[in-house]
């Protein structure tokens, strides 16, 4: 393919993304012939004033948090220092589409989402890169720790897991297309963190320093609960109920509960019932309302089935597969035997039981460092 | 790369003239226009100069000038400073938001606050104002020229249905001042606002019309400058640079100036609308002769406006005064466009130094960008509604 030399950054305002720009803009993108122009592109993705004041938000948003002035500030100041041409863009209305509204929907139907997927599938890499596109650049930056290199022997894009595993996050990305592959560049991917911060401040970049976000961006405190009830307020479905009955595993009735938003599977705090031996959610059932909670014992699952999969470094799965599986953010992939399950599903036999498979999360497929595909848990 | 800047209805760089006029007032004649001593007595004859000028352009007495910090400072005072609990105060739902937040805030109050919303082609309707005028309508704010659509206003009709009613009239014209023939008396209205920065004069820096015995109470107090009208040491070079530029914008309004920027923007216009799925926002209706503003069917303005800079063209999707807000212009929604449309919509005002060869630049760049932007995507187009 033809690639123009223009690329397009990613700016949040944090280190990763400022040092990928200043890399790219500093450095260039490791061709040989020519250095890319660079363009700094924020999204502002969410109002953080927008819910002050509703149930148990601050009237004034917390300094530093994604989209606050603050970061598009630290953005604009690290993109002027470059002298790269900077622009702000808004994706409010469809950030609150694809991203928040599910997220408050999967909650109220006792599912447990990862809005950074919804972002990547939905914004970031279809939104922005659309966006780039139009403004010329052919290519997106990001600041995400993974590598995606082209394979001439399959004829594919690899996504991988990058030089520092502990900041890995191909978890999140596992929704990439093969054409939006084609078009990004993870400058930071064989980069350790402290090589990244190194990076910030060998470019003069004063924001070197700044700590990490580890929240969801969109709900200030980290305290989703609270957003949850919070945004509902302000679309008027405060009055949206899912408080039910907290039973057992032998179904008797030990409790109730306010909502099964407030649960997760595998969840042992917060339950509000006594018990002698510590008691972790099991299942929560959408139709009921009802949570079941028991013994640490009862969260280990042998199989996982997943849905809407992404295929990434092979076109489709056409018989068994051993790949070890990702569950959750920071699981430890597990061996196991992927196998089609009908339609647009898979079925996952663990080699061990995993502990709490939760229906909303991804799981992902590693074939070694190289991500398989993945899918939504059901 | 060529650069050519279409956003004058944002700001203007100082004419040479200009900077010129206020060069000696930063380091030689430096002094306080309040003082006795001689820098004193310069700085005074300076703000006296200006005074005198300001009032020829307005048509009034020099008493009646008010210096200030610019259109924003002219607007919050004239509603602040006329307004009390119980009032009524009719205003237009195109204003500009220094106009519109502050009768946010009047209405916090106690002032009711009628909005009269504009007629599709973005005039306001005379009838409009008339019929919303009670016993306790004390202040009537309409703006001379949108900024956004270069749509003039029909002052003359509105003064008169204010006087008729008893009550006072503002004229936000910041964005008509310098581009339209001036006269306050004509105009009918006790209080008009305008900035330097829209006219090739420097910015943080503007002045208001007050009739005299206009019962305006100052915004700002302290000191006993501007009779007591406007507090704060006297902004000499700023003052000089505004006295400046309405001279020159004075002279270019009778020297075919402004003939020509029209002959400009119009060829400007027909080229731009020779691109198929466009058209102008505000058409037929009286505008000012640099401003036009063109609706692109199934294009992301926001995205039009980014790849015009990296071509070096410099243009605006409104008012530079709400970029970075959610809500699409609300000019133009105003007018009756959906949200995608006022999205959609771009506005190009030239500048009085603008030349053929900008136009025939913009014109080169413009069709390109936008046959770009529907070819690529166009899925992404008017997909939010």
């Amino acid at each position: 393919m033809k690639q123009n030399t223009t690329i397009a950054v990613a700016m949040s305002g944090g280190v990763d993304s400022s040092a990928a720009a200043a890399i790219l803009a500093r450095e260039g993108d490791g061709s040989v012939d020519s250095r890319p122009s660079v363009v700094g592109l924020t999204l502002q993705l969410w109002d953080q004033t927008r819910l002050a004041g509703k149930h148990g938000i601050p009237d004034t948003p917390k300094a530093g948090r994604c989209c606050s002035l603050d970061d598009v500030y630290d953005a604009r100041r690290v993109a002027e220092q470059l002298e790269i041409p900077y622009y702000v863009v808004n994706q409010e209305e469809r950030f609150e589409r694809d991203v928040v509204r599910p997220f408050v929907d999967e909650y109220l139907a006792g599912r447990t989402p990862i809005p950074c997927s919804l972002c990547n599938n939905h914004i970031k890499f279809d939104q922005l890169l659309k966006t780039a596109r139009s403004i010329g650049a052919d290519r997106i930056a990001t600041g995400h720790y993974a590598v995606n290199e082209y394979d001439s022997a399959r004829g594919r894009w690899i996504l991988k897991r990058p030089a520092d595993q502990a900041k890995d996050q191909t978890y999140f990305l596992f929704g990439l297309t093969q054409e939006q592959l084609a078009r990004t560049l993870f400058p930071l991917g064989h980069m350790t963190k402290p090589e990244v911060r190194g990076a910030a401040r060998r470019h003069g970049l004063a924001l070197a320093e700044k700590p990490d976000s580890q929240e969801i961006c969109f709900v200030p405190g980290g305290d989703y609960k609270q957003f949850i009830t919070a945004y509902l307020e302000e679309q008027g479905d405060a009055s949206l109920e899912t408080s039910g009955e907290l039973v057992a595993a032998n179904g008797e009735v030990i409790g109730q509960h306010t909502g099964i938003h407030n649960f997760t599977v595998g969840q042992r705090k917060g339950l509000g019932v006594a018990s002698a031996a510590p008691l972790y959610v099991l299942n929560i059932d959408p139709a009921s309302h009802r949570v079941t909670v028991g013994a640490d014992a009862e969260l280990a699952t042998p199989t996982v089935r997943a849905r809407q999969l992404n295929w990434v470094s092979i076109a489709e799965l056409t018989g068994p597969k051993r790949v070890r599986v990702k569950i959750r953010h920071r699981h430890e992939p597990a061996w196991a035997t992927l196998e089609p399950a009908g339609t647009d599903e898979v079925l996952a036999t663990f080699d061990e039981p995993q502990r709490a498979v939760t229906p909303g999360q991804a799981a992902v497929f590693y074939d070694g460092d190289e991500v398989v595909g993945g899918g939504w848990i059901v | 790369m060529r650069r050519v800047y279409c956003d004058a209805n944002a700001t203007t760089p100082l004419l040479p003239e200009v900077m010129e006029a206020m060069r000696p007032y930063w380091m030689e004649d430096f002094g306080n226009a309040s003082s006795i001593h001689l820098q004193g007595q310069k700085a005074r004859s300076a703000v006296d100069n200006a005074r005198d000028t300001l009032a020829r352009f307005f048509n009034c007495r020099d008493a009646e000038v008010v210096f200030n910090s610019g259109g924003t400072e002219g607007d919050n005072t004239a509603i602040f400073g006329l307004l009390r609990p119980g009032d009524h105060f009719i205003t237009t739902s195109i204003e500009h938001s220094a106009v519109l937040r502050a009768a946010d805030r009047v209405a916090e109050r106690g002032v009711e606050v009628t909005f009269v919303a504009p007629q599709k082609n973005g005039v306001i309707d005379p009838e409009e104002i008339k019929r919303a005028i009670r016993p306790a309508t004390r202040l009537v704010s309409v703006m001379l020229a949108n900024n956004e659509t270069g749509v003039l206003q029909p002052a003359e009709e509105i003064g008169r249905i204010a006087a008729d009613a008893g009550a006072f009239f503002h004229i936000d014209a910041v964005q008509g001042a310098g581009k339209v023939a001036f006269d306050v008396r004509r105009f009918g209205c006790h209080l008009c606002s305008i900035s330097a920065h829209k006219m090739h004069g420097p910015k943080g820096v503007g002045a208001m019309y007050v009739r005299r015995g206009t019962p305006l109470e100052p915004l700002i107090v302290g000191g006993s400058h501007e009779r007591r009208q406007r507090a704060g040491t006297e902004n000499v070079p700023g003052i000089v640079g505004i006295s400046k530029a309405v001279e020159l914008a004075m002279e270019s309004l009778n020297n075919g100036a402004m003939e020509r920027i029209e002959r400009l923007r119009d060829r400007l216009e027909a080229g731009i609308l020779a691109i198929p799925g466009t058209r102008v926002n505000g058409a037929g209706a009286p505008r000012v002769a640099n401003t036009t503003n063109i609706h692109f069917d199934q294009v992301e303005g926001e995205a039009l406006v980014i790849a015009l800079d990296l071509k070096g063209v410099a243009v605006s999707g409104g008012s530079a005064c709400h970029s970075g807000s959610t809500e699409p212009s609300h000019v133009l929604m105003a007018m009756g466009l959906e949200r995608n449309a006022a999205r959609a919509s771009l506005r190009f005002s030239l500048l009085k130094t603008a030349t053929n060869e900008d136009v025939d630049y913009v014109l080169r760049v413009v069709p390109e960008a936008v046959e770009h932007l529907r070819a690529l995507a166009p899925e992404v187009a008017g997909t939010l509604g």
